[in-house]
């Protein structure tokens, strides 16, 4: 057992970390597919289709994502589908995702000025035509910086579904910990590993959030 | 043969989840006190640029907000033993939510400081108030006011995050639900209520800030 070396370790890890960039990009790009979805469903004049995602938002936004991993997990056990894993990882914060990037939308839609919508309506656009020409490519551009800062929690969420068992850089680092009694060590690097992940995003966020301010 | 959804199973074991439910509280009360003070400490140093504190914040609050709760909990709980430091799964979970949340309301803080007037500090330095009484009852009331929002949904994120203290023995509310799907294999129903308690316990703890804000904060201005 101590003839695992500090270069092993870190080979290790960086597998684990490629896993934990996998899902990542997985959940984010998943989340965004649903949560466009939902900002529609959100915004729309359907005041039936308005509440259920309110709904919908509300309780993934108020449970842990860990109870909600344990759900899915379990849950589609029930249904007779034996999940991995990885898929009740994906599926659990892609859902996660999409109810935070909906809410996060909604706000940018609803902060294009009144003005706008009634400019566009005083110049005889429908409702599709006002959303596609006018508001939207507003708020697409103000969505931006919030965005990118979201999925610096994406990256964050990953970590937690170590615990139902997808081998990600958290259960690397707990695996080796318990395999080497360094847990000093390794639990650093683990962190080190999500900070290198994670500090450029969150710069990177707050530049553009400069630059569309002063602008 | 379809599954028969039997709730019944749970309620035998009232007493642990109610239990649970205290801890998470408690573990959430504890945590946003003390999460709090150090957030306001922290915001002040960063905001005014208090040597050697601010360079030091700076450190902590990117550090912080850069890596999961998950990991900070674990290096608590099995990495600071290596420097001599043992804690229980307890006191573990107290320090990593504080230092958690501390490192989220010092940047919130900050923000709600530095969008203080400055005409405000002008006539509290007109009134001969010295620099911690114009901190205290000029700038840090009407600030707190401001980001008020954004610190109750920190703080409902990091009640959320508490199910994570589970994950080292700490028995909070997840730690029971844990414990009875072991005893009555009702995974899937157990974890159901349980989430529907974690969701009535957000809005709770969300109306509870509200009103302290409004109250006491707010009602302490001017």
């Amino acid at each position: 057992m101590n003839d695992i070396f500090l270069s092993d370790i870190v080979i290790n890890l960086s597998y684990g970390l490629l896993w934990t960039i996998g899902l990542s990009l997985v959940a984010f790009v998943m989340g965004g597919i649903v949560g466009l979805t939902l900002l529609f469903c959100r915004i729309s004049k359907n005041s039936y289709l308005r509440n259920l995602t309110k709904v919908y938002i509300e309780v993934f936004q108020g449970t842990p994502l860990l109870l909600q991993l344990f759900i899915i997990f379990f849950g589609t056990g029930l249904l007779g589908i034996e999940i991995p894993p990885w898929a009740a990882a994906t599926l659990g914060l892609t859902l996660f995702t999409s109810a935070f990037l909906a809410e996060i939308w909604r706000g940018c839609v609803e902060s294009v000025s009144k003005g706008q919508w009634e400019a566009s309506a005083s110049l005889a656009l429908n409702h599709y035509e006002q959303m596609r020409h006018i508001i939207l490519p507003q708020a697409f551009r103000i969505s931006i910086p919030p965005t990118v800062g979201f999925s610096v929690q994406v990256v964050k969420a990953t970590a937690v579904t170590s615990i139902i068992g997808f081998v990600e850089l958290t259960k690397t680092g707990s695996m080796l910990a318990n395999a080497t009694f360094k847990p000093f060590l390794i639990f650093g690097l683990v962190a080190l590993g999500y900070f290198i992940l994670c500090f450029p995003l969150s710069v990177f966020s707050r530049r553009l959030e400069k630059a569309m301010y002063i602008s | 043969m379809t599954y028969q959804f039997d709730y019944s199973a749970i309620g035998d074991y009232k007493e642990i989840l109610f239990s649970g439910i205290a801890k998470t509280m408690v573990l959430t009360f504890i945590g946003t006190t003390l999460g709090l003070a150090l957030g306001i400490f922290g915001g002040l140093c960063r905001a005014w640029s208090i040597r050697p504190f601010n360079y030091f914040f700076t450190v902590y609050v990117e550090g912080i907000r850069n890596t999961p709760f998950l990991i900070q909990l674990f290096f608590i709980f099995f990495g600071l033993p290596s420097l001599g430091v043992v804690l229980t799964g307890w006191q573990a979970s107290i320090l990593a939510m504080v230092i958690n949340l501390g490192a989220y309301c010092t940047e919130i803080i900050r923000a709600g400081i530095q969008a203080t007037n400055k005409g405000q500090i002008e006539a509290a330095v007109s009134l001969a108030m010295t620099r911690m009484q114009i901190f205290w009852r000029v700038i840090l009331p009407p600030a707190l006011i401001k980001v008020w929002p954004s610190i109750c949904s920190q703080v409902i994120i990091v009640m959320l995050g508490s199910s994570l203290c589970s994950q080292i023995g700490t028995e909070e509310l997840t730690y029971a639900a844990n414990f009875i799907q072991s005893r009555n294999f009702r995974a899937f129903e157990t974890y159901f209520v349980v989430a529907g308690i974690y969701f009535v316990l957000a809005l709770l703890v969300r109306q509870l800030m509200m009103y302290i804000g409004y109250k006491w904060i707010a009602g302490r201005k001017l």
